[in-house]
């Protein structure tokens, strides 16, 4: 072998052992760096159910149920197949909102509610002002009247 | 007329004119820092959600821009040093890496500033946030594998090496919030669509982006006159400099 082929060769080989070894990373990653479950597929069954795992989705319209006197609060996480109802008692952020993203870690008890000790708020990339917000609400709700009647 | 550039890959001529470009590369870096601090504080509206906390934004996303962009830049010129064995790539590979690690942990540190308020927690390991905290160590490893070399050239070869290997990382810090659930929200801006943010805000945002280049050139240059005149010290050119710079 030639000194010029075994470099190359060496080049090869690293290469290769480069490309294996980050094959290998993503693959790992794809299974473990899911940070959260989506309620589907907590129902079909793919979420770790017997171990914590957090759940997220959008904090379904009209679940948000207040404990009067505590902390407590009772929410539906759905990605609008399926919902997953949540209880969880502490201070919600500031962006917890119904029809907002939301990412829910605890465990599923028995009678199948999702008992959260951590909620955390999941924004989306939109900024705009308050005014311009307002004026797409009620673009959508004029679109959703029109297309009622 | 045609330029010979290679007259600049030469460390000597190389030094002198990275003095006569520094100084414009400053003031540019100043002014385009005061206009975008300026329009992200003062002129842009406030958010419909997040109100007046997003405003971190104007800093968080050129600083995550720059970590990665630098990245990307130190690992060509480092590849071409060891490629073509020209010594000027590879001082500039090191020149950028400080930077390059300073805007990592700026994005780091103000996203978790962000994160707090927002979404209730100062950390979690999702794919973005946990990517971007692997790239900060990627720059640390590289600058700490140079500095344990003594040989110049072999310090070179060495992080070489490390930072071609850890570009792999780039892509993935990009794409981790399209291929993973994460936390972290996807890009308001990118290359395929349209931006997801008021005119305004996102003006302010490229403005200081701009500010964070011309910054990241000027220290770039400074850095890489030093690292010249350290390894060139033995040279007559640079023995006449300091005689010059003596007689001044």
């Amino acid at each position: 072998m030639k000194p010029r082929h075994k470099k190359l060769a060496f080049i090869t080989l690293g290469l290769s052992a480069l490309a294996v070894a980050a094959t290998l990373v993503l693959n790992a990653f794809q299974s473990n760096l899911v940070f959260f479950f989506s309620p589907s597929q907590v129902v079909a069954k793919e979420a770790p159910i017997d171990k914590r795992f957090r759940i997220g989705g959008l904090v379904e319209e009209g679940s948000i149920q207040r404990h009067e006197g505590g902390l407590m609060v009772n929410f539906a996480v759905t990605d609008s197949a399926e919902s997953i109802p949540v209880t969880y008692t502490g201070i919600l952020p500031d962006l917890f909102k119904e029809g907002k993203g939301v990412v829910a870690q605890g465990k599923i008890a028995a009678n199948g509610i999702f008992e959260a000790d951590e909620v955390l708020a999941k924004h989306d990339e939109n900024y705009m002002p308050p005014e311009a917000a307002m004026a797409l609400e009620q673009a959508a709700k004029a679109q959703q009247t029109s297309l009622t009647q | 007329m045609a330029i010979n550039w290679f007259k600049y890959s030469s460390p000597a001529s190389f030094y002198s004119l990275a003095g006569k470009m520094i100084p414009i590369f400053v003031i540019a870096a100043t002014i385009f820092l005061i206009a975008g601090l300026y329009i992200g504080f003062f002129v842009a509206p406030t958010d419909f959600q997040q109100g007046e906390a997003y405003r971190i934004i104007f800093i968080h996303v050129p600083a995550a821009w720059m970590s990665m962009f630098l990245y990307v830049v130190m690992a060509f010129w480092a590849g071409i040093g060891l490629a073509f064995n020209t010594r000027l790539s590879s001082m500039v590979a090191t020149a950028i890496a400080p930077t390059g690690a300073m805007f990592t942990f700026l994005a780091l540190w103000t996203g978790s500033l962000w994160g707090k308020p927002m979404w209730g927690t100062w950390w979690v390991w999702d794919a973005r946030l946990t990517s971007e905290l692997i790239l900060l160590f990627l720059y640390i490893g590289f600058m700490s594998l140079q500095a344990a070399i003594d040989d110049p050239r072999r310090a070179d070869k060495a992080g070489a090496i490390l930072a071609l290997v850890g570009v792999i990382n780039i892509p993935i810090i990009y794409f981790s919030v399209q291929w993973w659930n994460t936390l972290h929200q996807g890009a308001s801006v990118s290359l395929n669509q349209s931006p997801t943010m008021a005119t305004t805000m996102l003006w302010g945002m490229l403005i200081m982006a701009l500010a964070s280049w011309m910054y990241s050139i000027a220290m770039t240059l400074m850095r890489t006159r030093v690292i010249i005149l350290e390894r060139e010290s033995h040279t007559a050119w640079v023995s006449e400099l300091h005689q010059k710079e003596i007689a001044r």
